[in-house]
This record gives structure tokens, sequence and C-alpha cells, in this order.
């Protein structure tokens, strides 16, 4: 019954949906409140049907419903309850219901906090993403609907893929998720500034706290993805250039671009048509990118059990909004005002080469991505992209984007002072250098990259220090001047400070894997190996039974100078139900890199094939993304930037006048 | 500097970053693309000794031998033609005879392959796209339950 009501009310949301697409743009084009105001209720009601779907359906998971298809094909009831839970978006129909219930979510954000936006914007708002709303309502109900019966019902579900009983899928898409639909509403703002034909700075105010919260989020999902599968898939990867891990980068790169040229706007009101072509071409990738998971285009450890009909629909939804998206920009971004153009060597400069390699990285990896999907279409021929094309082109773009970094942060607005800038940067200059001379001469012979990252990582990591270090002691160097004028600085400085330095942190630890050691052989009880600093000894190997599994599970000490300073148990699951295995890495954090030991099965005499590998300072890679997200949290708490703030602080201003 | 002046510098600064992303992927594509063969196509279309590709099929059953130092010796076949594979690692979870396979690495010989990554499916609902289709052209694919023909 609870399912039935579910998918009902999945029904009534894309009503709700099609009512809040058209009224409010109707009312917007008669300048008629009540009209408009019902967006805000339609937008508010989408979001609670669509909660209340995905209620239901996470209610059949737990209590293990197999008389539901979507439960008895992706759930066992012997699953422990969080993977029980997690498994709701584990599968493709759930998870487009999460993405609806987000894209939802957003929409109800605007309607409840927006109310100091101007009425005719937030109502286009609105509509266009109640538009993309319907757009996915529809695509679940006719193609993809979870709430399908099973009768007779089976016994017993065909459990979860193994690979995804696993924490991370807790974590990883619902962040991931976040961050790719919540640039759905900077789409939408975009596409509402085009509708009115008007767009200023208040403009990049009201949108700027949406995107911060996507990049936010992003970012956190894109670390979270890539350090499950770093300790996932047993080998130690954690970066694979696959299509779909491109597919979260490009948004990710647009939207950094996007956070960059707001500012731009928002502080000297220029740049105004390139952020609107940015805020759409995010969007654009977030689409494309749930196109290449779902359609079955390509194959990844991402994919999922695709239906052609499936790719159809969903290449229909990308071609309306983007093409619909583009053409509304090409119709109506001549009409904007432009802003000014600018001294080269200024903050905004430095921004706009900072939007440029960022836009041009994003296109080598789109071009990488989707250039062996075309020519396979169009010679049959089939090739692979690898890491090495991915690295000479977006990455070298991306480094030559660091060290531009602590140079534009330093900069002033409207006329900078580079020799200044160059010169309160030295130290941050000479610390790299450093580094790098240090590293060359150490692995002597060794790769030329790495070093060179490492040194950009320090300089952009002091560069932001010295920035900050700048700003507090303008007024002197007590340390009550320098406590007031921290307090003084605005906290979307502090936010950009700490995002950069997180950039450099995350750099570091790229950079350190240039470093590290790797051994393969097998190990029989009682004898050890080295990697890296460490010697691991393999004590015994053993089985336990799980909820749903066996594991084989080799034990094994970690030492340093004789003194045992880990114990790691990497395993092989058997997983029953499905007859898979899964490999268990057994990680140990040491100072801030890793010890990271996977096995395969024992072999006939009793060896255990192992891959033992050292990784220095792995750990900052997404310590480093963390912080990057910290930062968009800070930049996001300034008072300034509060949805609405600024039309409180003009009626603060006018009431003032009148008192 | 005038109006003119500033957006001439833009516009040049705007063709120096694309023109380099430009060189930089025409330079990466030269280098670093590595082709998908089946072993069928491998015996007609001569690819040279030396040349870096993939190569994707079934492993042939009877043929996995695992010997000292985690060296794994096996053979791709399609039905088509055979390939011999030596591999120095651990093989992926769901490496199995019969399985679908993919192989990178280096053409050693014209009928051997020294392969430096292995990916086998990773679930038993899945195989690797380039392998169906291959296997489609072979004749050997069963439509009705998604896997190979014995």
């Amino acid at each position: 019954m609870i399912v039935e009501a579910g998918h009902y009310a999945l029904v009534l949301a894309l009503a709700l949906a099609i009512v809040q697409s058209t009224i409010p743009f109707w009312g917007a084009r008669k300048r008629d409140a009540a009209l408009m105001g019902v967006g805000v209720s339609a937008a508010l009601g989408q979001f609670l049907f669509v909660a209340l779907a995905f209620a239901a359906l996470a209610q059949a998971h737990l209590r293990s419903d197999f008389s539901v298809l979507n439960v008895a094909e992706n759930s066992h009831s012997a699953m422990p309850a969080i993977y029980k839970f997690s498994g709701v978006w584990g599968n493709h129909e759930g998870s487009m219901l999460l993405w609806s219930l987000i894209l939802a979510s957003f929409g109800a954000l605007v309607a409840l906090f927006g109310r100091a936006l101007p009425q005719r914007l937030r109502a286009d708002a609105l509509s266009v993403q109640g538009l993309i709303g319907v757009a996915f309502l529809v695509f679940i109900l006719a193609t993809s609907n979870p709430f399908v019966r099973l009768i007779p019902a089976p016994f017993e579900g065909r459990d979860l893929n193994p690979i995804l009983q696993d924490p991370g899928l807790a974590i990883h898409p619902p962040l991931l998720y976040l961050g790719y639909v919540g640039f759905s509403i900077v789409f939408s703002f975009a596409a509402a500034a085009l509708i009115e034909g008007r767009i200023d700075a208040a403009w990049a105010r009201f949108v700027r706290p949406f995107a911060l919260i996507a990049w936010a989020f992003l970012t956190l999902g894109i670390a979270m993805g890539s350090y499950w599968a770093y300790y996932t898939l047993g080998w130690g990867g954690f970066w694979f250039w696959d299509p779909v891990e491109n597919a979260s980068l490009m948004p990710w790169l647009a939207g950094t671009a996007f956070l960059h040229s707001v500012a731009v706007m928002e502080k000297r009101d220029a740049l105004k048509v390139w952020t609107i072509f940015l805020a759409i071409l995010a969007f654009s990738f977030s689409l494309l990118g749930t196109f290449l998971v779902r359609s079955g285009v390509l194959t990844s450890v991402h994919a999922f059990a695709s239906d052609p009909r499936r790719g159809v629909f969903i290449l229909a939804i990308l071609a309306f909004f983007i093409a619909g998206s583009f053409a509304l920009f090409a119709w109506r971004a001549p009409a904007l005002k432009p802003g000014g153009i600018f001294a080269p060597i200024s903050r905004e400069g430095a921004l706009v080469l900072n939007n440029l390699l960022l836009t041009t990285a994003c296109a080598t990896v789109f071009f990488g991505t989707l250039y062996p999907l075309a020519l396979e279409q169009v010679t049959g021929e089939k090739i692979t992209v690898g890491a090495p094309f991915f690295n000479m082109t977006s990455g070298v773009l991306l480094l030559a984007l660091t060290l531009l970094t602590p140079f534009g942060f330093s900069l002033a607005w409207k006329r900078g002072d580079f020799l200044g800038v160059a010169q309160r940067l030295a130290v941050a200059l000479l610390g790299g250098l450093s580094v790098f001379v240090a590293l060359l001469a150490v692995y002597r012979g060794g790769p030329v990259l790495a070093p060179i990252a490492a040194a950009l990582a320090i300089f952009v990591m002091l560069g932001s220090l010295t920035e900050v270090l700048a700003r507090v002691s303008r007024s002197g160097f007590g340390a009550g001047r320098i406590w007031s004028r921290a307090r003084g600085l605005p906290l979307s400085f502090w936010g950009g400070a700490v995002a950069h330095f997180g950039a450099g942190v995350a750099l570091l630890g790229l950079a350190a894997t240039g470093f590290g050691a790797e051994t393969i052989a097998s190990m029989r009880v009682g004898s050890a190996l080295h990697v890296g600093p460490y010697e691991v000894r393999l004590d015994e190997v053993g089985t336990r039974a799980g909820p749903n599994y066996q594991e084989t599970v080799a034990r094994m000490t970690i030492r340093s100078g004789g003194a045992v300073v880990a114990v790691v148990e990497p395993a092989r699951r058997q997983f029953a139900a499905r007859r898979m295995d899964t490999t268990q890495a057994g990680i140990a954090t040491l100072d801030l890199g890793q010890v990271y030991v996977s096995i395969a099965d024992p072999a006939l005499d009793g060896t255990v094939p192992a891959r033992l590998y050292w990784k220095p300072l792995v750990t900052l890679i997404w310590l480093g993304a963390i912080t990057m997200a910290c930062g968009g949290a800070i930049s996001l708490a300034d008072r300034r930037l509060r949805i609405g703030a600024p039309a409180r602080a003009k009626a603060g201003a006018a009431a003032m006048a009148s008192s | 500097m005038t109006r003119k002046g500033r957006r001439l510098i833009l516009i040049a600064a705007a063709l120096a970053v694309i023109g380099a992303g430009a060189a930089l992927a025409l330079y990466g594509l030269s280098d670093n693309i590595v082709f998908f063969y089946s072993p069928s196509e491998l015996a007609t279309k001569h690819v040279a000794v030396g040349s870096r590709l993939r190569l994707g099929g079934l492993v042939a059953p009877g043929t996995v031998v695992k010997s000292a130092n985690e060296n794994l010796k096996f053979a791709i076949t399609d039905g088509g033609g055979q390939i011999a594979v030596t591999y120095q690692g651990l093989p992926p979870d769901l490496f199995r005879e019969g399985q679908g396979v993919v192989a990178e690495g280096v053409l050693e010989a014209p009928d051997v392959f020294r392969a430096d990554n292995i990916l086998a499916k990773h679930d038993e609902r899945y195989m690797p796209r380039e392998v169906v289709d291959s296997l489609k052209k072979q004749g050997r694919w069963q439509e009705s339950t998604g896997s190979a023909k014995p």
C-alpha cells in the first residue's frame, strides 16, 4: 500500500511540477503577483511529494519488501540496515529518485528563502527549475519506475552489488548529486536573467550562495568518490580518468570558473554575459554526466544496467535543455548591457586568465572523454584516451593555473601592482623553488612533473598564508591590532584563502604519488617484505563470517625500525548471493601517508599473493579537498552573501534614513 | 591604456590560452591513443609489433597458468583467433576462465602480448562492451542470456 502511495505521490509531484513550470512564468509576463506566488507553493509541494515517494521507496528497502521489483533486484534480507538504506540509490531507478528529490529541494530552498529576490526573477527561476523537474519526473515515471511490483514475490532478494556494500555508497552519491544538481538552480537563475533581459551585480549576490553550496558539495562528492575507489578497487589508484569521473570533473571546472567570474561581476559589474554562459555550461555538463552514466554509451564502474529507451530519453532531455538554453543565450545575451573592460594587471584581469585556463582545461577533458565515442560512431575504430593524454593537457593547464593563483589572489581590484605583489610573494616563490631543487637533488633521474607539482603546491600554500599575513598586519603588528584586522576582513576573503590553501594541500598529495613505492609478491606466513620505510610481515591467514559474506583475512603487522606501528587486515570477501568476490584493502595511515595492502585468493600451497604500496602524504589529496569545501562553507557564511541580504540591507538603510 | 588596447590584450590572452590547449591536445593525441582489437582483428589487421593496444575477448578455458613471482599466462580468444598473454601482478577479482577480459599492454610478437593492466567485468550481469561487440561479430554472443555461447 505504502509503495502504491509512493507511486501516486510521484505522479502528484509531476502535476505540481507542471504547475510550477507554467503558472509563475505566465504570472511574470502578466506582472500578476498572485500567479507568480503560485510558484512558491508549487515548489514546496513538489518537494513534499517527491520526499514522500522517496520515503516510500526507502521503507520498502528497509523492510526488505521483495514484492517490489527494485528491492528484489538490489537488496537482500541479510544486509546491514545502512546498506539496505543506501541501496535505495544503489540502482538506476532509486538514484534517479534521489536526483529528483535534490532537484526539488533546491527549488524549495529558493521558495523558502528567496523572499527578498526580485519577484519576477524568482518566478522565472522557479519556472525553469520546475521544467527540469517535469523532465526528470516524466523520465522516472515513463522509463524507470522504482515502484513496479513483482508477482509472485521471491523469498530472497538478488542482493546489492557487493562493490556497493560499503559506507562509500551512503556518502558519495548524495554529496555528488547535491553538487551536480545544485548547479541546476544556478542554471535556472541564468535562464531567468536571460528571459528578463536584465542582469546586474545584485543577481551575482543572489546566485553566489547557491553556486557555493553546489561547488562545495561537488568538491566533497568527487573527493569521497575518489577515496572510495582508492580503498575498494585494490590497486591503490584514486583517479582513473574514467569517462564518468571526467563527467563529474567537467561541471566542477566550469563551476569553479563560475565562482571566480561571478566575483568579478559582483565587484566590478563586468563579465556578465560570460558568467551567464558559465552558469549554463556548468549545468549542461551535469546533464551530460547523467547521460553518460545512464545511457549505456560507455562502460565503467559506474554504468548502470542499461536500457536503450532510457538513453534516448535522457538524450532528448539533454538536447532540450542544452539547445534551449544556448538558443535563449544567443537570442537574449546581446540585449544584456555589457560591462566595462579593465586593466590586464589587476585582480579582475587575473580572474579572466583563471577563467580561460579553467574552461580550456574543461574543454580538453571534454574532448578526451567524447572523442573516442565520436570516433567509434564515425569509423568504428575503438580507442582509449588514457591518463597520459589528460596529464599532458588538462594537467598542464591546471598547473599553470596554480602558478597564477597566488598572484591573482594578491593583486588589487582595478589597478594592480605586479612588482609589489611579486615582492610580497618572494618568500612563497623561494619556498616553492627550494622544494623543487631539493626534490630534484634527492630523486635524481626521477619524474620531473612530480617535483614541479610539489613546488607549485608549496607556492600556493605559502602564497595564501602570505596574503592573509599581509592583510591582517596592515595596521601594525600588535596582537590586538592583528586580531581586530582579522575580524574585520570579510568571511569571503577567509573562504578564498582557505580554499586556495586547500588546493595547494591537495596538489601536494597528488605530487607525492610520484615518490611512493610498490611491491608485488607471494607471501608465506611469517615472511616479511619491505615497502618504502616500512617492513610488512604476514602473521596469519584465517577465515571469518560476515552478515552476508565469508572472508579470507590476512593479518599483517607493519614495523618501522623493529617497532610495531600498525596492524592491517586485507581480506577477500565472497558474496554467496551474487557468486562474486571483492577485495578489501588493508590500510594503515602513518603520519600523512598510508601503507596499502591488498591480497588475492591464497594459492593451494598456502602462499598469499599480495600487493603492497607505500603512499607518502596521500591523505593530503582528500584533506585538501575537504579544506577547499570548508573554504566554500566559510564564504557561504559571509553576511553579505546570504540570500536576500542585499535587499534587507537596502531596507535597513531606508529605515535609518527615515528615522 | 586605451579601451581598444585593453580589449586587444584580452583577445590575445584568450587566443594564447586556447591555442596552448589545442596544441597540448594535438600533441597528446599523437602519442597517447590506444586502439582496441579483438584477437581475430589482430590477426587480419597486421598491427606492428611493439605497439601499445588493448586486447579484449574471453579468457580461453584451460590456458591460465600461474607461476612464481606472480607471473600469469593465459590466452584471449574470441572464437576467431587466440593470442597468448603474459602479465605480472594480481589479476582482478572477476578474472576467470571463459569470462570476458580486456588487457592493455604491448604486442611483443604477432601472437604474444605482454599486458600491464587487466580489466575484467565487475558484476556477473555485465561484460566489457568492446568484448560484447567482438563476440557479436564472431557470432558467439547469446542475446537471450547476455553471455558468451559455450
